[in-house]
Protein backbone atom coordinates (compact mmCIF):
# COMPACT_ATOMS: atom_id res chain seq x y z
CA UNK A 1 0.00 0.00 0.00
CA UNK A 2 2.41 2.29 0.60
CA UNK A 3 4.78 1.56 -1.99
CA UNK A 4 1.64 1.99 -4.11
CA UNK A 5 1.65 5.62 -2.65
CA UNK A 6 5.19 5.84 -3.59
CA UNK A 7 4.66 5.52 -7.03
CA UNK A 8 1.13 7.10 -7.28
CA UNK A 9 2.43 10.50 -6.06
CA UNK A 10 4.48 10.96 -9.00
CA UNK A 11 1.62 10.49 -11.34
CA UNK A 12 -0.33 13.86 -10.37
CA UNK A 13 -0.26 14.62 -7.10
CA UNK A 14 3.68 15.68 -6.90
CA UNK A 15 3.66 15.62 -10.81
CA UNK A 16 7.37 16.97 -11.46
CA UNK A 17 6.24 19.24 -14.30
CA UNK A 18 2.85 20.24 -13.74
CA UNK A 19 3.21 20.54 -9.92
CA UNK A 20 6.42 20.69 -8.94
CA UNK A 21 7.88 22.59 -12.09
CA UNK A 22 10.61 21.53 -12.53
CA UNK A 23 13.13 20.11 -15.72
CA UNK A 24 11.75 22.40 -17.96
CA UNK A 25 14.48 22.58 -20.05
CA UNK A 26 13.70 18.74 -21.97
CA UNK A 27 10.39 19.55 -21.81
CA UNK A 28 10.48 22.19 -24.03
CA UNK A 29 13.31 21.37 -25.83
CA UNK A 30 12.22 18.21 -27.31
CA UNK A 31 9.08 17.25 -27.23
CA UNK A 32 8.83 18.98 -30.80
CA UNK A 33 7.77 15.06 -32.42
CA UNK A 34 6.19 12.14 -29.68
CA UNK A 35 8.97 9.88 -30.58
CA UNK A 36 11.53 12.40 -29.12
CA UNK A 37 9.43 13.18 -26.65
CA UNK A 38 8.79 9.61 -25.50
CA UNK A 39 12.47 8.83 -26.08
CA UNK A 40 13.95 11.91 -23.45
CA UNK A 41 11.19 10.53 -21.01
CA UNK A 42 12.01 6.86 -20.75
CA UNK A 43 15.83 8.17 -20.47
CA UNK A 44 15.32 10.40 -18.13
CA UNK A 45 13.28 7.40 -16.03
CA UNK A 46 15.88 5.24 -16.35
CA UNK A 47 18.63 7.65 -15.34
CA UNK A 48 16.29 8.38 -12.25
CA UNK A 49 16.08 4.69 -11.75
CA UNK A 50 19.20 3.81 -11.79
CA UNK A 51 20.99 6.46 -9.54
CA UNK A 52 17.69 6.26 -6.97
CA UNK A 53 18.71 2.35 -6.76
CA UNK A 54 22.20 2.95 -5.96
CA UNK A 55 22.14 6.41 -3.82
CA UNK A 56 19.10 4.92 -1.33
CA UNK A 57 21.82 1.93 -1.74
CA UNK A 58 25.20 3.54 -0.40
CA UNK A 59 23.33 6.39 1.46
CA UNK A 60 24.73 5.30 4.60
CA UNK A 61 28.45 5.82 3.10
CA UNK A 62 28.12 9.02 1.99
CA UNK A 63 29.50 11.72 3.48
CA UNK A 64 27.20 14.25 4.41
CA UNK A 65 29.06 17.42 3.56
CA UNK A 66 30.02 16.13 0.05
CA UNK A 67 26.74 14.81 -1.17
CA UNK A 68 25.67 16.40 -3.75
CA UNK A 69 28.96 15.97 -5.63
CA UNK A 70 28.71 12.56 -5.06
CA UNK A 71 25.14 12.27 -6.22
CA UNK A 72 25.97 14.63 -9.65
CA UNK A 73 28.73 11.46 -9.95
CA UNK A 74 26.70 8.89 -9.84
CA UNK A 75 23.95 10.34 -12.09
CA UNK A 76 26.67 11.83 -14.94
CA UNK A 77 27.88 7.58 -14.72
CA UNK A 78 24.36 6.89 -15.73
CA UNK A 79 24.03 9.39 -18.38
CA UNK A 80 27.31 8.95 -19.65
CA UNK A 81 26.07 4.90 -20.06
CA UNK A 82 22.31 6.23 -21.41
CA UNK A 83 24.28 8.45 -24.14
CA UNK A 84 26.94 5.35 -25.63
CA UNK A 85 23.50 2.97 -25.66
CA UNK A 86 21.62 5.52 -27.62
CA UNK A 87 24.25 6.41 -30.06
CA UNK A 88 24.62 2.67 -30.98
CA UNK A 89 21.54 1.36 -30.77
CA UNK A 90 19.34 4.21 -31.85
CA UNK A 91 21.48 6.93 -33.73
CA UNK A 92 18.72 8.54 -35.33
CA UNK A 93 16.98 9.80 -31.66
CA UNK A 94 20.13 10.42 -30.35
CA UNK A 95 21.35 12.95 -33.02
CA UNK A 96 17.22 14.12 -33.09
CA UNK A 97 18.11 14.78 -29.07
CA UNK A 98 21.79 15.96 -29.34
CA UNK A 99 22.75 18.08 -26.48
CA UNK A 100 19.47 17.05 -23.37
CA UNK A 101 21.07 13.58 -23.20
CA UNK A 102 24.06 14.68 -21.36
CA UNK A 103 22.12 17.47 -19.92
CA UNK A 104 20.25 14.54 -18.20
CA UNK A 105 22.67 15.05 -15.57
CA UNK A 106 21.64 18.63 -14.73
CA UNK A 107 18.19 17.66 -14.94
CA UNK A 108 16.98 19.30 -11.19
CA UNK A 109 14.24 16.50 -11.13
CA UNK A 110 16.77 13.86 -10.92
CA UNK A 111 18.79 15.71 -8.18
CA UNK A 112 15.79 16.82 -6.47
CA UNK A 113 14.48 13.06 -6.10
CA UNK A 114 17.89 11.75 -4.41
CA UNK A 115 17.74 14.26 -2.48
CA UNK A 116 14.00 14.34 -0.98
CA UNK A 117 13.52 10.77 -1.50
CA UNK A 118 16.32 8.15 -2.20
CA UNK A 119 19.18 9.71 0.75
CA UNK A 120 16.46 9.36 3.19
CA UNK A 121 14.31 6.15 1.78
CA UNK A 122 15.14 1.93 1.43
CA UNK A 123 15.69 0.89 -1.87
CA UNK A 124 12.11 -0.74 -2.26
CA UNK A 125 10.66 2.56 -1.93
CA UNK A 126 12.95 4.28 -3.48
CA UNK A 127 12.41 2.47 -6.85
CA UNK A 128 8.38 2.91 -6.85
CA UNK A 129 9.34 6.69 -6.29
CA UNK A 130 11.59 6.64 -9.19
CA UNK A 131 8.82 4.51 -11.38
CA UNK A 132 6.26 7.01 -10.44
CA UNK A 133 8.27 10.35 -11.01
CA UNK A 134 9.69 8.69 -14.30
CA UNK A 135 6.31 7.70 -15.03
CA UNK A 136 4.94 11.35 -14.31
CA UNK A 137 7.98 12.66 -16.48
CA UNK A 138 7.27 10.48 -19.50
CA UNK A 139 3.27 11.15 -19.77
CA UNK A 140 3.18 14.86 -19.63
CA UNK A 141 6.55 14.47 -22.29
CA UNK A 142 4.20 12.60 -24.72
CA UNK A 143 1.28 14.18 -24.08
CA UNK A 144 3.05 18.10 -24.73
CA UNK A 145 4.89 16.13 -27.72
CA UNK A 146 1.60 14.95 -29.06
CA UNK A 147 -0.04 18.01 -29.18
CA UNK A 148 3.07 19.82 -30.98
CA UNK A 149 3.60 17.53 -33.12
CA UNK A 150 -0.14 17.20 -34.22
CA UNK A 151 -0.70 20.72 -34.44
CA UNK A 152 2.88 21.46 -36.00
CA UNK A 153 2.82 19.09 -38.40
CA UNK A 154 -0.15 17.13 -38.50
CA UNK A 155 1.47 14.03 -37.52
CA UNK A 156 1.73 11.69 -34.41
CA UNK A 157 4.79 9.35 -33.91
CA UNK A 158 5.02 10.24 -37.49
CA UNK A 159 2.46 8.88 -39.27
CA UNK A 160 0.10 12.09 -41.05
CA UNK A 161 -3.06 12.05 -39.31
CA UNK A 162 -4.71 15.30 -40.67
CA UNK A 163 -5.22 15.00 -44.08
CA UNK A 164 -4.22 17.62 -46.94
CA UNK A 165 -6.93 19.90 -45.85
CA UNK A 166 -5.01 20.80 -42.27
CA UNK A 167 -2.70 23.88 -42.67
CA UNK A 168 0.39 23.03 -40.31
CA UNK A 169 1.21 25.77 -37.55
CA UNK A 170 4.90 25.62 -38.24
CA UNK A 171 5.21 27.98 -34.93
CA UNK A 172 4.01 25.01 -32.90
CA UNK A 173 7.38 23.02 -33.65
CA UNK A 174 9.53 25.56 -33.04
CA UNK A 175 10.50 27.31 -29.38
CA UNK A 176 8.22 29.98 -29.23
CA UNK A 177 4.89 27.02 -29.73
CA UNK A 178 6.89 25.42 -26.94
CA UNK A 179 6.49 27.98 -24.50
CA UNK A 180 2.76 28.60 -25.54
CA UNK A 181 2.02 25.20 -25.47
CA UNK A 182 3.17 24.29 -22.48
CA UNK A 183 1.34 27.35 -20.59
CA UNK A 184 -1.49 26.42 -22.35
CA UNK A 185 -1.39 22.77 -21.25
CA UNK A 186 -0.50 23.66 -17.21
CA UNK A 187 -3.31 26.41 -17.14
CA UNK A 188 -5.63 23.29 -18.03
CA UNK A 189 -3.76 20.85 -15.68
CA UNK A 190 -4.77 24.00 -13.09
CA UNK A 191 -8.14 23.91 -14.14
CA UNK A 192 -8.81 19.77 -13.64
CA UNK A 193 -7.12 20.43 -10.35
CA UNK A 194 -9.42 22.66 -8.93
CA UNK A 195 -12.56 21.12 -9.84
CA UNK A 196 -11.15 17.92 -8.59
CA UNK A 197 -10.92 20.18 -5.04
CA UNK A 198 -14.17 21.45 -5.50
CA UNK A 199 -16.12 18.39 -5.67
CA UNK B 1 41.38 41.39 -38.72
CA UNK B 2 39.16 38.41 -39.74
CA UNK B 3 39.50 36.90 -36.12
CA UNK B 4 38.38 40.01 -35.24
CA UNK B 5 35.64 40.06 -37.21
CA UNK B 6 35.03 36.68 -36.56
CA UNK B 7 34.62 37.26 -32.61
CA UNK B 8 31.95 40.03 -33.07
CA UNK B 9 30.03 37.78 -35.31
CA UNK B 10 30.21 35.25 -32.56
CA UNK B 11 28.74 37.56 -29.70
CA UNK B 12 26.03 39.14 -32.02
CA UNK B 13 25.11 35.44 -32.99
CA UNK B 14 25.12 33.97 -29.59
CA UNK B 15 23.26 37.23 -27.74
CA UNK B 16 20.20 37.50 -30.42
CA UNK B 17 20.16 34.98 -33.12
CA UNK B 18 20.91 32.25 -30.86
CA UNK B 19 20.24 33.11 -27.40
CA UNK B 20 20.68 30.35 -24.64
CA UNK B 21 17.51 30.52 -23.64
CA UNK B 22 14.82 31.28 -25.57
CA UNK B 23 16.12 29.64 -28.87
CA UNK B 24 18.61 27.05 -27.19
CA UNK B 25 16.07 26.14 -24.30
CA UNK B 26 18.93 25.70 -22.19
CA UNK B 27 18.91 27.69 -18.67
CA UNK B 28 14.85 27.97 -17.96
CA UNK B 29 14.44 27.14 -14.64
CA UNK B 30 16.32 29.92 -12.97
CA UNK B 31 15.13 31.64 -16.24
CA UNK B 32 11.50 30.93 -14.85
CA UNK B 33 12.17 30.50 -11.35
CA UNK B 34 14.74 33.80 -10.58
CA UNK B 35 12.23 36.62 -12.78
CA UNK B 36 9.74 37.93 -10.18
CA UNK B 37 12.20 41.01 -9.87
CA UNK B 38 14.21 43.06 -12.50
CA UNK B 39 16.82 43.73 -9.61
CA UNK B 40 17.52 39.79 -8.70
CA UNK B 41 16.97 38.78 -12.58
CA UNK B 42 20.20 41.14 -12.77
CA UNK B 43 22.11 40.10 -9.93
CA UNK B 44 21.51 36.58 -11.71
CA UNK B 45 22.54 37.49 -15.00
CA UNK B 46 25.80 39.03 -13.64
CA UNK B 47 26.62 35.53 -11.86
CA UNK B 48 25.62 33.20 -14.34
CA UNK B 49 27.85 35.62 -16.86
CA UNK B 50 31.08 35.67 -14.56
CA UNK B 51 30.87 31.65 -14.00
CA UNK B 52 29.85 31.55 -17.91
CA UNK B 53 32.88 33.25 -19.08
CA UNK B 54 35.24 31.03 -16.42
CA UNK B 55 33.28 27.49 -17.30
CA UNK B 56 34.19 28.32 -20.84
CA UNK B 57 38.28 29.31 -20.28
CA UNK B 58 38.63 26.31 -17.80
CA UNK B 59 36.21 23.52 -19.99
CA UNK B 60 38.15 24.12 -23.44
CA UNK B 61 42.05 24.08 -21.67
CA UNK B 62 40.20 20.49 -19.94
CA UNK B 63 38.90 19.25 -22.91
CA UNK B 64 41.46 19.68 -25.06
CA UNK B 65 44.44 19.49 -22.94
CA UNK B 66 43.20 16.55 -20.40
CA UNK B 67 40.36 14.51 -22.66
CA UNK B 68 41.51 14.97 -26.11
CA UNK B 69 45.24 14.36 -24.87
CA UNK B 70 44.65 11.21 -23.38
CA UNK B 71 41.67 10.24 -25.44
CA UNK B 72 39.13 10.36 -22.68
CA UNK B 73 36.25 11.46 -24.10
CA UNK B 74 33.65 9.12 -22.13
CA UNK B 75 34.70 11.33 -19.20
CA UNK B 76 33.22 14.25 -20.62
CA UNK B 77 29.97 14.99 -18.79
CA UNK B 78 31.72 13.51 -15.26
CA UNK B 79 34.59 16.07 -15.81
CA UNK B 80 32.66 19.30 -16.70
CA UNK B 81 30.10 18.64 -14.40
CA UNK B 82 32.84 18.79 -11.45
CA UNK B 83 34.98 21.71 -12.99
CA UNK B 84 31.82 23.88 -12.69
CA UNK B 85 30.79 22.77 -9.28
CA UNK B 86 34.18 23.43 -8.09
CA UNK B 87 34.29 26.59 -10.12
CA UNK B 88 31.04 27.65 -8.64
CA UNK B 89 32.32 27.12 -5.37
CA UNK B 90 35.24 28.77 -6.00
CA UNK B 91 34.06 31.88 -7.30
CA UNK B 92 31.43 31.70 -4.14
CA UNK B 93 34.48 31.89 -1.67
CA UNK B 94 36.61 34.55 -3.69
CA UNK B 95 33.48 36.77 -3.71
CA UNK B 96 32.67 36.40 -0.33
CA UNK B 97 36.58 37.67 0.43
CA UNK B 98 36.73 40.16 -1.92
CA UNK B 99 33.56 41.69 -1.58
CA UNK B 100 31.23 41.00 0.84
CA UNK B 101 28.36 43.67 -0.67
CA UNK B 102 28.29 41.61 -3.67
CA UNK B 103 28.18 38.35 -2.41
CA UNK B 104 25.03 39.48 -0.45
CA UNK B 105 22.79 40.89 -3.37
CA UNK B 106 23.82 37.32 -4.79
CA UNK B 107 22.80 35.16 -1.70
CA UNK B 108 21.44 31.64 -2.96
CA UNK B 109 22.06 32.12 -6.35
CA UNK B 110 25.26 31.66 -6.75
CA UNK B 111 25.49 27.67 -5.72
CA UNK B 112 22.21 27.54 -7.63
CA UNK B 113 24.35 27.76 -10.75
CA UNK B 114 25.99 24.61 -10.63
CA UNK B 115 22.91 23.32 -11.64
CA UNK B 116 22.08 25.38 -14.19
CA UNK B 117 21.79 23.75 -17.59
CA UNK B 118 23.06 26.19 -19.67
CA UNK B 119 26.53 26.51 -17.91
CA UNK B 120 26.94 22.97 -18.66
CA UNK B 121 25.18 23.07 -21.87
CA UNK B 122 28.02 25.55 -22.48
CA UNK B 123 30.69 23.53 -22.00
CA UNK B 124 29.20 20.87 -24.04
CA UNK B 125 28.47 22.96 -26.84
CA UNK B 126 32.42 23.96 -27.06
CA UNK B 127 34.06 21.03 -28.65
CA UNK B 128 30.98 20.29 -30.58
CA UNK B 129 31.61 23.53 -32.36
CA UNK B 130 35.65 23.50 -31.97
CA UNK B 131 35.97 27.12 -30.77
CA UNK B 132 39.56 27.87 -29.86
CA UNK B 133 40.32 29.22 -26.60
CA UNK B 134 40.09 32.63 -27.24
CA UNK B 135 36.35 32.27 -29.03
CA UNK B 136 35.52 29.70 -25.90
CA UNK B 137 36.09 32.38 -23.99
CA UNK B 138 33.87 35.06 -26.22
CA UNK B 139 31.09 32.44 -26.55
CA UNK B 140 30.55 31.90 -22.38
CA UNK B 141 31.07 35.52 -22.26
CA UNK B 142 28.55 36.40 -25.31
CA UNK B 143 26.08 33.37 -23.64
CA UNK B 144 26.16 35.20 -20.11
CA UNK B 145 24.89 38.56 -21.55
CA UNK B 146 22.15 36.99 -23.50
CA UNK B 147 20.59 35.06 -20.75
CA UNK B 148 20.93 38.54 -18.60
CA UNK B 149 19.40 39.72 -21.70
CA UNK B 150 16.40 37.72 -21.56
CA UNK B 151 15.49 37.23 -18.22
CA UNK B 152 15.57 40.85 -17.15
CA UNK B 153 13.03 41.95 -20.19
CA UNK B 154 11.19 38.86 -18.44
CA UNK B 155 11.42 40.47 -15.38
CA UNK B 156 10.33 43.66 -16.90
CA UNK B 157 7.15 41.98 -18.12
CA UNK B 158 6.57 40.15 -15.29
CA UNK B 159 6.55 43.08 -12.96
CA UNK B 160 3.85 45.09 -15.16
CA UNK B 161 1.95 42.18 -15.62
CA UNK B 162 1.38 42.39 -11.43
CA UNK B 163 -1.22 44.94 -12.48
CA UNK B 164 -2.79 42.99 -15.32
CA UNK B 165 -5.67 40.93 -15.15
CA UNK B 166 -4.82 37.39 -15.36
CA UNK B 167 -7.29 34.46 -15.03
CA UNK B 168 -7.38 32.69 -12.29
CA UNK B 169 -5.50 29.43 -13.47
CA UNK B 170 -3.42 30.99 -15.70
CA UNK B 171 -1.38 32.87 -12.94
CA UNK B 172 2.05 32.02 -11.70
CA UNK B 173 3.70 29.15 -13.96
CA UNK B 174 1.24 29.49 -17.13
CA UNK B 175 1.23 33.29 -18.06
CA UNK B 176 5.27 33.06 -17.29
CA UNK B 177 5.50 30.45 -20.20
CA UNK B 178 2.82 32.39 -22.19
CA UNK B 179 4.96 35.00 -21.87
CA UNK B 180 8.47 33.61 -23.10
CA UNK B 181 6.66 32.15 -26.20
CA UNK B 182 5.55 35.68 -27.14
CA UNK B 183 9.69 36.45 -26.81
CA UNK B 184 11.13 33.58 -28.32
CA UNK B 185 8.92 34.92 -30.96
CA UNK B 186 9.83 38.38 -31.07
CA UNK B 187 13.54 36.34 -31.01
CA UNK B 188 12.66 34.77 -33.86
CA UNK B 189 13.00 38.04 -35.93
CA UNK B 190 16.71 37.77 -35.68
CA UNK B 191 17.18 34.50 -37.28
CA UNK B 192 18.96 34.91 -40.56
CA UNK B 193 20.68 38.14 -39.16
CA UNK B 194 23.80 36.26 -39.67
CA UNK B 195 25.29 33.02 -40.10
CA UNK B 196 28.52 31.25 -38.94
Amino acid sequence: MQLWNDFKNGLWQENPIFRLVIGLCPTLAVTNTAINGLAMGLATSFVLLASEIVISTIKKLIPNDVRIPSYILIIATFVTFVDYFLKAFFPAVAVSLSLFVPLIVVNCLILGRQEAFASKNPVHRSIADALGMGLGFTWVLVLLSIVRELLGMGAVFGFQVLGDWYQPMIIMILPAGAFISLGILVGIMNYIARKGVRK
Amino acid sequence: MEQFTRIILLFVSTVLVNNFVLIRFLGICPFLGISKQVETAFSMGLATTFVMTLTGAATWLINTFILEALQLPFLQYVSFIMVIASLVQFVEMFIKKTSPVLYKALGIYLPLITTNCAILGLALLIPLNGYNFIESIVFGFSAGVGFTLAIVLLAGLRETLEFGDVPEVLKGVPITLILAGIMAMAFMGFSGLISI
